[in-house]
């Protein structure tokens, strides 16, 4: 157990000031790719908790797919490759404020409602569980997701295509 | 492991994602300020699921990714889109339907 909080605490503290860079750093390209070590952190965090077919998906959509695509915004946009001034609006300090805001409510109720609560860990979730909980109970809101995934596709085509 | 570390690292990834989406006013970056808050609460699901030993927290999780992969291409198809207009993703710039 101490082994899993020490690594626990070395990806949170890595995820933490990458998210931070994301959300400050005056370089596009770098906040991308800064988002991928907040998105493989994450992967990293699902493996603590055993759930090793949400961190495949993780990768494979998350890091293979999504980040590929917003570098791509990125390139499409002709963002500026190196430091640009203008990434950010001049309402920042306000945006702390919230941001601080709303952590220290949600730190509060979390902290009242679990308190020191531990996670026993029983039988494993397989990836079999997951795939008969996917088709048995949850089969309808996956048809209602594959039907949106449709969509956002034709949608996306419909947006960008130039006519 | 307590509950608790996994609730109070996606507080903090969350609320990094609302301040991100308050300050920049690049729209692919207020894209990826989003992606952290949809990550957030993918950890909050896995963790919980772990939490109760019940396979619904992985399987909402996963849904959560696929709508944030739908989300991503119509997002970035709209910044196009604008960028396409106005030569300009700034966020602020795009004021047409104020009164």
């Amino acid at each position: 157990m101490v082994a899993q909080n020490v690594v626990f605490g070395i990806i949170a503290a890595a995820m933490i000031v990458a998210a931070v860079k994301v959300v400050t750093t005056p370089n596009v390209v770098r906040a991308v790719l800064y988002l991928v070590v907040v998105l493989a952190g994450a992967a990293a965090q699902y493996i603590l908790l055993a759930a090793e077919f949400v961190f495949a998906v993780q990768v494979l959509v998350y890091i293979g797919a999504i980040v590929i695509l917003f570098l791509f915004g990125t390139m499409l946009t002709r963002a500026p490759i190196g430091r640009a001034s203008d990434l950010d609006n001049d309402q920042r300090w306000l945006g702390a404020v919230v941001g601080l805001f709303l952590l220290g409510i949600l730190v509060a109720v979390l902290w009242d409602a679990f308190g020191d609560r531990h996670i026993h860990f029983g039988a494993v979730q397989r990836t079999s569980d997951v795939g008969n909980a996917i088709f048995g109970p949850y089969l309808i809101p996956f048809e209602v997701v594959s039907v949106l995934l449709l969509a956002a596709l034709v949608g996306s085509v419909a947006l960008a295509r130039r006519d | 492991m307590i509950l608790n570390q996994f609730l109070f690292l996606s507080a903090v990834l969350f609320c990094i994602g609302v301040y991100g989406v308050l300050a920049r006013r690049n729209g692919v970056l207020v894209l990826a300020s989003i992606e952290l808050m949809l990550t957030a609460v993918n950890i909050n699901f896995i963790a919980f699921g772990a939490f109760n030993h019940n396979v619904a927290g992985q399987v909402f999780a996963l849904f959560v990714i696929t709508i944030a992969a739908a989300e991503v291409g119509v997002g970035l198809a709209i910044v196009i889109l604008i960028f396409r207009n106005r030569a300009s993703i700034a966020l602020d710039e795009v004021d047409l339907m104020k009164g």
